[in-house]
């Protein structure tokens, strides 16, 4: 009984609505701050699954039946990788958290003065190398639907898949296979700009994946070996019966193609990716070691008894590729076959969804950024316009762009090669990036002009050697050139440079392009000088163990605060710019959200995005607010490495010193605020008697001419119309004193109940329409205030209805506007109030919640400035805060509330 | 003026997690000669896949255990420790 092919369809589109739900719950889970399965060391190794793409799980069945146990050498080099991770990895993990890196074109451009040339120069060499990768994978998801497709129609007759006449048009299938898998990877790969591009969603979805291909290989396999082998002693009477056992090894492929599975498993695109980037602590790092190679020990034992039992069972025209998957539709296992076809679908579309997540972010950090820098005026290109979401769309773009590049490819190759073949060209390419990336790690001396020559060299071999020819004697190579050499040059001939012929294709290519790239890379890396950004990189990447400190790049500045903290918010969201700006205020003993702009804070700040869109873009936006790179002496002497011993006893006098100026600082800030407040309270009892003396004089004189007598009715009424209203002054500046008394000695009773945000609002509104009717413009989003609230609603609504008036009276704007945003954190509510003035000058941010401050002397105004102070005492004792929000075009007050669990 | 930057003597902890990670940066090369061994008998002209594979196989198994056992041996002499080191390391993050 064949299994119908809309069968597989339905069960293909139920595992892919599986895995969104994964990937849906996991990003959730993770943003209501829940335990994330990203700290998991387990889920850490299953991401690295993503080395095993299509190639291996269906690859590597048919590299094993054309050349025996050589497959095993794709997986030999990870395992040495991996088990000698303490030297190299857990270095390259420690960069990678350190620098914030985010993509290896990141690294490597990062490590090298932040040099966006390298970061596009990396770029195109991953786009170039993984661009057939992505075309491989979807080739073999559309094989493998091929393979049903003509099953359910004519019943297994001899794997004629390729030029029978199948009834779905492959394409197509290919098309909306690519389609799916860039809606996949733009949901959750392209959510959040988050600070270290970290996925919960996508990452836990591939681990899920991951599981599911082992799983099916190893049901394949052992079905293989006790189904139809019946037991291990079979299994090995039929390998040795088989071609296989005649095969011979052949060295320099053996050593050649561990050498570059290694290289690949290191500059791969999507396993920095998974490596690198969605890293958390090196715990995993640890954990992975081991069980990683056994992970991909247990992917690779079954699968010389798979080819064996192929090559046995099945026609010699079958495709070797596809055994898995044709091994058990011949024993008529339905079951079986459609694990087989979920475990390679997982297997293609872990890969491409990985690979389209960091290719998109090195286009959108190299390329695309860059571009968009330098096409917008200086300094407005940072300070306006959302960088954020231009950043994101940016990802969006790129990633339907990567995937509509692999559906080229793969339309316009045919889709006709071996699927090792392509696999292996690709490894050879990205393999290209990896002297500047060991280089860059382990040698001070390594240069930006050394890896930008030897990048190129070995890009331009290995597409001359190995890449072109590839397209066959139809492509760009005609079967002319390939024989004879370009214009007959013998020695220049592509598979066999400078008369090194004979070898294996892609073992030549290997050699060549690694030894001219090295040998580049280290020849003028030796020759040039480095500038002193590229030195100070190259010493804190190679020395990461020894002082993680930042790079000081920024000697001085005259940057404002201000339009950093706009800028960071454009670029990392307003709730991440604002905590990091408080809290390196906090550090150096500040209060508020706008920190004294130090070196320090800078290169942090810089830090912090470059997290979000790639070193060298970071630096170019600091730059343009910043205005100029310089670097100091001082910053040069860490460099040194004579100086080295001497700094670092220095550090501790330069910690204590550290301290000593944080505490000094506080302490005269605090001096400051006491010397105002000492100002303050004499002009409070100045303040007071004018206070309340104005009013009582004029009463006084009043009712004296009241007492006199002999006025007519209308002047009557006049003067006790006087008498009442100073009498109400009077008696509202009277409460207002005991108000904030009471609020400040704590005796104050609270009446907690509970009403809707919304409501509270409404009333707020309502109660200052006599203010601002026509005074302001109050803009509300209904849908955000839904939240159930309880506390004293009455106490929080005076708070809101003086934020209102205040805004109202003193918002200076031509066409006044005051927005009301709410917003939920976990555990917090924030109410934000931010009209459209002037704002408050930075001098005076400080001073407004005291006592009698006034901004301007205008006693139109009316107020004896009690007001904010007041409110600021209701919030405190409400157990939230509130305070002034700086840099939102305006003035700006952010009220929080601690939020029931 | 010149303070030496790491003591003389470690202590036995100390000592312990060093030397299991000379053992981790060497395993990496011991692998790689096993898994290069087959290469000496390309000459001969023999042909013994099931051998071979089974020699892969195992030694591939062996690494992976000594992996395990390294970086079990490591976690545990870290977390001896007291996370002295993860302390520094905040402390250093957060004083520049």
């Amino acid at each position: 009984m064949p299994l119908p092919f809309n069968i597989l369809v339905l069960v293909c589109l139920l595992y892919v609505i599986f895995l969104f739900a994964v990937a849906f719950g996991a990003d959730k889970r993770a943003r209501h701050g829940g335990a994330t399965w990203l700290g998991n060391p387990l889920v850490y190794t299953l991401s690295l699954s993503v080395y095993c793409t299509a190639w291996t799980f269906y690859g590597a069945v048919g590299y094993a039946a054309r050349s025996g146990l050589e497959y095993v050498t794709i997986y030999l080099g990870p395992t040495l990788v991996m088990i000698g991770w303490w030297g190299l990895l857990r270095k390259l993990v420690r960069i990678g958290r350190a620098q914030r890196v985010t993509s290896i074109a990141d690294l490597i451009s990062s490590r090298y003065g932040k040099s966006n040339g390298l970061g596009v120069l990396v770029t195109l060499l991953a786009v170039v190398g993984t661009t057939p990768y992505i075309a491989l994978q979807l080739q073999s998801v559309t094989l493998s639907f091929a393979v049903f497709a003509e099953q359910g129609v004519s019943d297994w007759a001899g794997g004629e898949w390729a030029g029978g006449q199948t009834p779905v048009d492959l394409s197509a299938t290919a098309l909306w296979v690519a389609i799916g898998l860039a809606l996949f990877t733009i949901l959750f790969g392209t959510r959040n700009l988050d600070a270290n591009e970290r996925h919960n969603g996508v990452v836990t979805a591939i681990a899920v994946e991951a599981i599911v291909k082992l799983v099916a290989l190893l049901a394949v396999g052992s079905f293989v070996v006790w189904g139809v082998a019946g037991g291990l002693s079979g299994i090995s009477q039929m390998i040795a019966e088989s071609p296989i056992e005649s095969w011979t090894i052949h060295p320099g492929r053996w050593a050649g193609l561990t050498f570059v599975s290694a290289a690949a498993f290191l500059t791969l695109p999507r396993m920095f990716q998974v490596l690198v980037v969605e890293n958390v602590d090196e715990e995993q790092l640890s954990t992975a070691s081991w069980a990683f190679p056994a992970y991909l020990l247990l992917i690779s034992l079954f699968v010389i008894p798979i080819a064996v039992a192929g090559l046995a069972v099945l026609p010699k025209d079958a495709n070797p590729d596809l055994y898995v998957l044709t091994l058990p539709l011949y024993y008529n296992q339905q079951g079986l076959a459609m694990l087989s076809f979920l475990g390679g679908f997982s297997s293609a579309t872990s890969m491409v969804i990985v690979a389209s997540i960091a290719l998109s972010t090195m286009v959108s950090n190299h390329i695309v950024m860059p571009i968009w820098l330098s096409v917008r005026p200086r300094k407005e290109a940072t300070v306006s316009g959302d960088v954020r979401h231009l950043v994101l769309s940016a990802r969006r773009l790129s990633i339907g762009a990567v995937l509509l590049l692999g559906y080229l490819y793969y339309q316009f190759s045919g889709g006709g090669a071996a699927l090792a073949a392509i696999g292996l060209i690709s490894f050879t390419g990205v393999a290209q990036a990896l002297p500047a990336l060991l280089g860059g790690i382990l040698w001070r001396g390594a240069s930006r002009r050394g890896a930008a020559v030897g990048l190129i060299a070995g890009f331009v071999v290995w597409a001359y050697t190995l890449f072109l020819p590839s397209f066959g004697d139809t492509g760009i190579m005609s079967a002319k050139m390939l024989a004879e050499g370009p214009w007959g040059i013998e020695w220049l001939r592509p598979r066999a440079l400078f008369g090194l012929g004979g070898l294996d294709p892609v073992v030549h290519a290997v050699l060549w392009s690694m030894l001219i790239n090295t040998t580049a890379f280290v020849t003028v890396s030796l020759m040039s000088f480095p500038s002193p950004l590229e030195r100070l990189q190259g010493a804190q990447f190679v020395n990461v163990f020894e002082h993680s400190a930042r790079a000081r790049s920024w000697a001085h500045s005259g940057a404002e605060a201000e339009d950093l903290l706009i800028m960071a918010q454009r670029t990392m969201g307003a709730d991440e710019a604002q905590s990091l700006f408080q809290r390196q205020a906090v550090e150096q003993g500040k209060d508020g959200y706008l920190p004294d702009i130090t070196p320090d804070f800078i290169s942090r700040l810089e830090r912090e995005l470059s997290g979000s869109v790639g070193a060298a873009t970071a630096h170019a936006m600091v730059g343009q607010i910043v205005g100029g790179a310089s670097v100091s002496v001082e910053d040069l002497m860490a460099v040194a490495d004579e100086t080295q011993q001497m700094l670092e006893y220095s550090s501790q006098l330069e910690a204590q010193q550290s301290e000593l100026t944080t505490t000094a600082h506080r302490l005269s800030e605090v001096n400051e605020k006491l010397t105002q407040l000492s100002i303050q309270k004499d002009a409070f009892l100045s303040q007071i008697s004018h206070e309340l003396r104005t009013p009582m004089t004029s009463i006084r004189a009043f009712s004296e001419i009241l007492r006199e007598g002999g006025l007519d009715e209308e002047a009557q009424g006049k003067y006790a119309r006087i008498i009442h209203g100073e009498a109400v002054r009077l008696t509202r500046l009277l409460d207002d004193l005991l108000d904030l008394s009471v609020l400040e000695n704590g005796q104050v009773q609270l009446n907690p109940q509970h009403e809707k945000l919304s409501l509270l609002l409404d009333r707020a509104v309502a109660a200052t329409s006599s203010v601002t009717e026509g005074e302001i413009t109050i803009r509300r989003v209904r849908e955000a205030e839904q939240t159930q609230l309880y506390t004293d609603t009455d106490r929080l609504a005076q708070v809101f209805i003086n934020l209102i008036a205040n805004a109202a009276k003193y918002c200076d704007a031509a066409r006044p506007k005051l927005e009301i945003r709410v917003s939920e954190r976990p555990g917090e509510l924030r109410v934000d109030f931010i009209d459209n003035g002037s704002g408050i000058p930075v001098e005076s941010q400080g001073m407004i919640f005291e006592k009698f401050f006034r901004l301007s002397d205008q006693k139109a105004a009316g107020g004896a400035g009690l007001g904010l102070a007041i409110c600021r005492e209701v919030m405190d004792k409400l157990g939230g805060s509130l305070s002034y929000l700086p840099g939102q075009g305006g003035a700006a007050f952010r009220i929080t509330l601690p939020q029931a669990s | 003026m010149s303070l030496p930057r790491e003591p003389l003597f470690l202590a036995r902890q100390n000592y312990r997690l060093r030397r299991i990670a000379d053992a981790a940066r060497g395993l990496p090369w011991i692998g790689m000669v096993l898994f290069m061994l087959p290469l000496l008998a390309a000459g001969q002209g023999r042909n013994d896949t099931v051998g071979w594979l089974i020699f892969i196989f195992v030694t591939w198994m062996v690494l992976i255990v000594i992996a395990a056992i390294l970086s079990r041996g490591m976690g545990r002499n870290r977390i001896d420790q007291g996370g002295n080191e993860k302390q520094q390391e905040t402390g250093r993050e957060g004083n520049p």
